[in-house]
């Protein structure tokens, strides 16, 4: 019970500014939200409205400049380097464009996320990720270059090399933007699916109204700050 | 054990991966640092090669100590000095030979098409050893007639197939000096910088090609001791004894001597390291523009990277480990290109140039620091992967 009431994420009052002197942009103004574990949550909004950065700053990819962010339970306001750095390896991220490695198969792309798991010897690294590739329904295609796959299938590798790093939350931004709509379907709920076996939150942005639904909470945002939820 | 920790704790080798799928990039390293390579190769080779080939005849005399005129500068500018001072030096009780050399660049005709070129002809008393060769006593006995000399089968082409008409059994007569000479052996000395090719001869024959040479004057005395003896001694008391127009040395002193009069006096050893390092400043710029290039390249996928939590020091790795396989990658076939040139530089030249380990190490060592120096310079690059920055 203990563990279903530590949130996953914690926001409270976080602010983030762009800039310098009168260019200074307040992007993101008191935001407070909590995830908690097994949680989808998706995140909408106009473009520009600050989700990226959001996401960034959930990420550990960015110096928190004002307010509470606790990710996994360990805060990220003044957080060292490595401290951030370490963090980042419990979190997964699905990027809008895929960022594979162009010049890895898809099972060695995978691995690059299985790598991060110590403990674990070759041979047991690669076993995982080749069976995150079937999961994903790749199992046909595991030594294709990214070059040599389609826009749906280099984005199921992308879920697949995040989640083979075993992280407690998966950030995605837009992964279904690149994607046509049916297939953009499936790999919501191919997400959706994998991330709920491994008890793995997810905070989604995303503009495609037609996947809101999987989502168990909806968040939306304008101008920097979030909506009250509906 | 520690090896099959080491095997199983490896992961993605994501360097090798990196330079091997993009076949036409490693090409282009491959080819660059290979050339740089080759070029330290050819030129540090050239100039050892040039140092050895000025001392091919030195190192063969047989002789503890050797006496030169102090106004001898090297090979081609051979001053004489009296025959007696020679003769002087086996008052010492440590001596128990000498054999008196005349050293001269003379004219010889080649009997196939008649032109005429400079050798080296060295006149000494068969009877006496010359050379370590346990053969050459024999053929130092054929000197013992007139107008015969042996000749130098390493000379250049340019003197005449001087020994392979000798070895199928033909009378071999040409003029040396405006005289009729006859070839009774083969000798293998080698050419040098100076000379082109060498012969040898009595000191009887010598003096009937060079009538100018001053009666009783010889150019280099060789002295041999008593087994046991302090050469450095013994060199000290003779150069204290004899008078100044003469000087005594070892027979390793000579040889650097002849060596460093090429080093110092000459631009030989200057414009051959300056060569081996162009060859050392291309490769560093090629290896940098490759390696730059491709982190340039890969940004968005290290960024990718550091988002996925690795360290900025493991992508510092993965361009140093890039560095380190291009080393090896380049090496190889610089080494046996290396080795290929070096033959064909031996049978066109006739030069001693060969491949040593000593070389060969340093050449790797420079090629090893050329591409950790530029993947380091590369590395720079490596700090505009902001994660923040792909989403």
């Amino acid at each position: 019970m203990n563990n279903l009431n530590k949130n996953t994420l914690r926001i409270v009052a976080l602010n983030h500014w762009y800039g310098q002197g009168v260019m200074r942009r307040h992007v993101l103004q008191s935001i407070s939200m909590k995830i908690s574990p097994g949680e989808v949550v998706l995140l909408t909004g106009p473009s520009g409205c600050g989700k990226t950065t959001l996401l960034t700053l959930i990420g550990a990819l960015r110096k928190v400049q004002d307010g509470d962010i606790k990710v996994l339970g360990k805060q990220l306001y003044g957080a060292s380097r490595k401290t951030r750095q370490n963090l980042r390896k419990d979190i997964g991220m699905i990027f809008q464009g895929h960022n594979l490695l162009r010049c890895l198969t898809a099972e060695q792309n995978v691995q690059m996320g299985a790598d991060l798991l110590n403990g674990f010897s070759y041979g047991s690294r690669r076993a995982q990720s080749r069976e995150w590739l079937r999961a994903v329904g790749l199992e046909d295609h595991m030594s294709k270059l990214p070059h040599d796959l389609s826009g749906g299938q280099k984005q199921r590798v992308a879920i697949a090399r995040a989640l083979a790093a075993r992280p407690k939350l998966l950030l995605a931004d837009e992964p279904t933007s690149a994607l046509d709509s049916s297939t953009g379907r499936e790999i919501v709920d191919l997400l959706k699916k994998l991330a709920l076996e491994q008890s793995c939150s997810v905070l989604m942005v995303t503009h495609d109204p037609r996947i809101l639904d999987v989502a168990d909470r909806l968040l939306q945002m304008e101008d920097g700050q979030l909506l009250p939820s509906v | 054990m520690n090896l099959k920790k080491i095997f199983e704790t490896r992961k993605i080798p994501l360097a090798w991966l990196l330079l091997t799928r993009q076949p036409l990039r490693i090409l282009v390293a491959i080819a660059g640092i290979s050339f740089a390579g080759i070029l330290m190769f050819m030129q540090l080779g050239f100039r050892d090669g040039l140092f050895d080939a000025s001392v091919t005849v030195h190192k063969l005399f047989n002789a503890d100590l050797v006496l030169i005129s102090p106004r001898s500068k090297s090979s081609i500018s051979m001053s004489g000095f009296p025959r007696r001072r020679l003769v002087q030096t086996m008052g010492h009780k440590d001596v128990i030979g000498t054999t008196a050399v005349n050293w001269n660049f003379l004219l010889w005709r080649n009997p196939e098409n008649l032109s005429t070129r400079s050798i080296l002809a060295l006149g000494f008393e068969p009877t006496k050893p010359l050379l370590i060769d346990s053969d050459f006593e024999r053929k130092a006995e054929t000197l013992k007639n007139k107008g015969r000399v042996l000749f130098d089968d390493l000379s250049r082409d340019e003197f005449g197939p001087i020994s392979s008409w000798f070895n199928a059994g033909r009378l071999v007569e040409t003029e040396v000096a405006g005289k009729r000479v006859r070839v009774s052996g083969i000798v293998s000395l080698g050419p040098s910088f100076g000379a082109d090719g060498n012969l040898i001869t009595s000191s009887e024959t010598y003096l009937g090609l060079s009538p100018g040479n001053p009666k009783g004057s010889i150019e280099i005395g060789l002295v041999r001791l008593k087994d046991g003896s302090d050469i450095e001694k013994v060199v000290n008391s003779l150069n204290l004894n004899l008078p100044s127009d003469v000087k005594v040395m070892s027979l390793k002193s000579f040889i650097e001597f002849e060596k460093n009069y090429w080093k110092s006096s000459t631009s030989i050893g200057f414009i051959f390291t300056l060569g081996a390092a162009m060859g050392f400043i291309v490769g560093c710029v090629i290896v940098y523009q490759i390696l730059y290039s491709d982190v340039s390249d890969h940004l968005p996928e290290y960024a990718t990277l550091m988002a996925m939590g690795y360290n900025l020091r493991s992508l510092l790795g993965v361009v140093a480990r890039e560095g380190f396989i291009l080393s090896f990658m380049g090496y190889i076939p610089a080494y046996i290109s290396g080795q290929a040139l070096y033959a064909l530089v031996r049978s066109s030249t006739k030069l001693p140039v060969e491949m040593s380990f000593s070389r060969a190490s340093i050449i790797f060592c420079l090629i090893l620091f050329m591409c950790m120096g530029s993947a380091l310079a590369a590395m720079k690059k490596l700090a505009d992967a902001d994660p923040a920055e792909i989403f």
